[in-house]
């Protein structure tokens, strides 16, 4: 903070209270005298540095500097909103990639610079409320400052005669500002009324300003002890809440496992409504997945899991977030075994649900067989290609190529489901030499070669994908927002005033001389118009 | 009535709003030109008009003249309030047409019908308090350019809500960015003038002529800007409701995360803090006036191109209206 510059004396706005010299100020100015010019100790750089970081103008500028910062978040794909995004971009920019990354532009929102924005603003802040949470504190207690000795001189004011006299008049005045003003004890021979109001102003300001840091708070207590997993579920299927039994899991810095709250549930039906005319034309609605759900011992309990109606169960919360087909499918090896089967998800490529997939069947005999390829809920030839006209599963086909040989299951390594290693795999060819496709409709079963065995296509079961997460501290930050509104509605729409009525005998010796100022002290005010609506009351009650 | 005529009704209405609100600009416009009067009627009044608009405006030597303007004046007003009340039409028309009805924030169409409409409305309302009759010209000329934006690039058929929109949460938080919206766009409008007149007056005071007439009519800078703040002050809390309590409640019910830095989430955002900014700037000595107007001009900036603009740019925002989202 600098030494206040603006000229007007009587407005004081917070910031110049910050920037009130302090009582070392004389002192330090008599030291600067005897040293030579550019030499500060350590202290006072110190004290320098700290004003600037807590200054109003600072302030300003990180404000201004976080907006900047939040940008490129924005056009550059995020890895936390969207990894797929992030990956299509690399394999684009293969150039740019590295230097990205260097940047943390694929992570800005949390990366060191991002963060550096957001603290020092925080720390401008918390350097910014503190003095001015004392202030506050002192300004509460003490009295409405006395009047300046010239009235007449103020930017807002007016004077009038008065057949009363003074002591009558301030009487008058009392009542009239007593109503909604703090006024000043008066002292013996005052010869004026002294009324404050709209203390709460600035106890609006601080709330808001100190409701920031709750906000931060609690949002932080989410990113750190919170967690967010994501699981496919065929209809049909239990879910235990488990590590082990997730997709995806993305926990947070401070996670421990214990956290996670000991339920199950299941999937007992999934529908959905398809629109099936007028513009919206195939747009899927009215997802509703049935299930029922269980903490511990308890009973088993029902609930309709639908977009925007998460399920909280024991303050997590369990959100249905897209849907999908499994086909389900049956594969007899060689000997006529049935040695894989049941639902596979397919994952959708569009809103079309035209979807891929993958089967792997590494037990089968005499050699391993590996399926990859398309479902098409509502399949139909179109010009010679197939496609998918429709979401609903109105005609469900597959139509898949088939693979043998090593598909990669038995070297230990990790392995995505939703992919198919033919490196180590051969296709199957047709007796024409052709490459043996997998074309099935639900109840169908095609005999592939070489005595590999069958392939049948039982039906299809809808799987649901449910987010899964913990936000501790959500309702704290949310908290944190409700208190900052209330606290910046407190600030922006009360009026700090102050209002002086000043009573002495006219020079001219008849009657009683009337000034009367008001200020205004936040700068927005229409004074005018409040000093309008005073000036009737005070004369009429002076009658 | 059909939901096909309810749309029907809802185009024309559309249609009819349009050519209104054009009408009023161009009454606006005959407003603004006759108060360029000829030489000779200038000479009268203008001497006093620089220095003291408030005694111009209430000059009675212009005569017939003023009376021609203040005529003009009030035919803008009429023909602006009867457009607004046909864009309410088209609005009302879009909700019914819907099977089931709805509320008209379906698409981007629709999202900018609304917007526009709240800066008319709020216009029309707060024209007698604030004595706004000189951002007529400028209000209905952004209405109009808007509308026609919306019309011509972003139209959609009515269509049923997609599932994550289908939330009474919609209403609250749609209802208030929409108000917001509108009330931040009339402050940047007072912060453009307010920055227009100041050139104006630094350039006539450096050629020691009186100011232009028709800037005479709007308000003195002091009291721009005090416009520019008040109309702010109530938008920012507004926006502040609307994008950091609403918005996120509905985004956890809906997608699972209160935040998640998706590309609208971030200009909104952007845009709460560049108004912050503005609410500091007012607050902080050598930024009052000029840098805080530019900086309330950042603000609806961000604002529109968060509205309109970052669609474009960007594939992964989960608020691709159009876009059915549960596809994972
Ligand atoms: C974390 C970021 C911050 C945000 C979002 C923020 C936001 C706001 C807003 C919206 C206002 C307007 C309310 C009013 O006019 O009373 C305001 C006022 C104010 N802020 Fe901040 N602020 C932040 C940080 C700071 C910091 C670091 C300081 C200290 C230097 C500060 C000092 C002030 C002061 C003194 C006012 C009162 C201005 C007046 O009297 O009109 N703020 N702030």
């Amino acid at each position: 903070m600098t030494t206040p510059r603006r000229p007007s004396p009587p407005l004081r706005s917070p910031e110049r209270r910050r920037g009130e010299p302090g009582p070392s100020g004389d002192s330090a100015a008599k030291r600067d005298s005897e040293r030579r010019p550019g030499e500060l100790t350590a202290r006072e750089l110190g004290r320098w540095t700290w004003r600037q970081i807590t200054s109003m103008r600072t302030a300003l500028l990180l404000l201004l500097l976080l907006a900047l910062a939040a940008i490129p978040g924005s056009v550059i794909p995020q890895a936390d909103v969207d990894s797929l995004a992030v990956t299509r971009w690399k394999d684009q920019h293969p150039k740019l990639t590295p230097i990205y990354q260097k940047l943390d532009l694929f992570s800005v929102y949390s990366s060191p610079w991002f963060s550096a924005v957001y603290l020092l603003l925080v720390l401008s802040l918390v350097g910014c409320i503190i003095p001015r949470l004392l202030v506050y504190y002192r300004a509460l207690r003490a009295q409405p400052p006395a009047a300046p000795r010239h009235l007449t001189r103020m930017p807002v004011q007016a004077s009038y005669t008065t057949e009363q006299a003074p002591a009558d008049v301030l009487e008058q005045a009392r009542g009239v500002l007593g109503r909604r003003h703090r006024l000043r004890a008066t002292g013996d021979g005052d010869d004026y009324v002294a009324a404050e109001r709209g203390y709460l102003r600035e106890a609006g300001n601080l709330v808001f300003h100190l409701s920031l840091l709750v906000v931060l708070a609690g949002v932080a207590m989410g990113s750190l002890w919170g967690y967010q997993g994501g699981v496919i579920l065929v209809q049909g299927t239990t879910f235990s809440n488990n590590l082990t039994q997730y997709d995806d899991f993305k926990p947070g810095g401070l996670f421990r496992q214990d956290q996670m709250k000991n339920f199950r549930f299941s999937v007992d039906d999934f529908s959905v409504d398809w629109l099936k005319s007028g513009p919206r034309f195939g747009q899927a609605r009215k997802f509703e997945a049935a299930l029922s759900y269980r903490t511990g011992d308890a009973e088993p309990r029902k609930y309709n899991l639908r977009v925007n109606h998460p399920l909280e169960i024991d303050g997590t919360d369990v959100f249905l977030i897209g849907h999908g087909y499994a086909p389900v499918i049956t594969i007899r090896d060689g000997s006529g075994q049935v040695v894989c089967t049941g639902p596979t998800p397919f994952l959708p490529r569009d809103a079309s649900f035209l979807s891929y997939g993958v089967v792997k069947c590494p037990t089968a005999k005499p050699g391993q067989i590996g399926l990859e390829g398309m479902f098409y809920p509502s399949f139909e030839m179109q010009n010679g290609n197939p496609v998918t006209v429709f979401g609903d599963d109105l005609n469900p086909t597959l139509s898949m190529l088939s693979y043998t040989g090593d598909l990669g299951l038995d070297d230990g390594r990790s392995q995505s489901v939703y992919v198919l290693d033919k490196a180590k795999a051969t296709p199957l060819k047709k007796a024409d030499g052709k490459p043996m496709r997998v074309d099935l409709q639900p109840g169908d079963t095609v005999e592939l070669p070489d005595g590999l065995g069958t392939v049948t296509f039982d039906r299809v079961d809808p799987w649901i994908r449910v987010q899964i997460s913990q936000t501790p501290g959500k309702g704290i930050a949310l908290l944190g927002v409700i208190l900052a509104l209330i606290g910046l509605c407190g600030s922006l729409f009360i009026r700090p005033r102050r209002v002086w009525v000043r009573a002495v005998p006219a020079e001219d010796g008849t009657g009683t001389r009337v000034e009367v100022a008001v200020l205004d002290r936040s700068g927005n005010g229409e004074t005018d118009e409040v000093l309008a609506r005073l000036l009737p009351q005070l004369k009429k009650e002076s009658q | 009535m059909s939901n096909t005529a309810w749309e029907t009704l809802s185009n024309q209405a559309v249609a009819t709003a349009g050519i209104v609100y054009f009408l009023a600009l161009v009454v606006y416009l005959a407003e603004w030109a006759s108060l360029r009067q000829p030489a000779a009627d200038r000479e009268l009044v203008g001497v006093g008009g620089g220095a003291e608009p408030a005694a111009s405006a209430a000059a009675p030597a212009a005569g017939a003249p003023a009376a021609r303007t203040a005529f003009l004046g009030r035919l803008g007003i009429l023909l602006t309030a009867l457009a607004c009340a046909a864009h309410f039409v088209a609005l009302v028309g879009r909700g019914m047409a819907a099977d089931p009805n709805r509320v008209p924030w379906g698409n981007m169409y629709e999202f900018t019908l609304s917007g526009t409409f709240v800066v008319a409305l709020l216009y029309v309302v707060l024209y007698k308090k604030f004595a706004l009759g000189w951002m007529g010209p400028l209000v209905v000329g952004f209405v109009v350019a808007t509308l026609m934006v919306a019309v011509i690039w972003l139209y959609d058929a009515v269509a049923p809500l997609t599932e994550a929109l289908n939330s009474p949460w919609l209403v609250i938080h749609v209802i208030s960015a929409v108000i917001a919206t509108g009330a931040f766009t009339l402050g940047g409008i007072a912060s453009v003038m307010y920055l227009v007149r100041m050139r104006a007056e630094r350039r006539a005071a450096a050629a020691e002529r009186p100011l232009s007439r028709w800037l005479d009519r709007v308000p003195q800078l002091d009291a721009l800007d005090r416009l520019a703040y008040r109309v702010h002050a109530f938008a920012f809390p507004v926006w502040t409701f609307a994008v950091l309590i609403t918005g996120p409640i509905w985004a956890h019910e809906a997608w699972s995360r209160y935040w998640n830095w998706d590309p609208k989430e971030v200009w909104a955002f952007i845009t709460w803090v560049v108004y912050a900014g503005y609410l500091h700037a007012r607050a902080t000595a050598g930024w009052k006036g000029r840098k805080a107007a530019l900086l309330a001009l950042v603000g609806v900036a961000t604002l529109w191109f968060n509205f309109i603009g970052i669609n474009y740019f960007s594939t992964t925002s989960q608020h691709a209206y159009a876009a059915e989202r549960i596809v994972p």
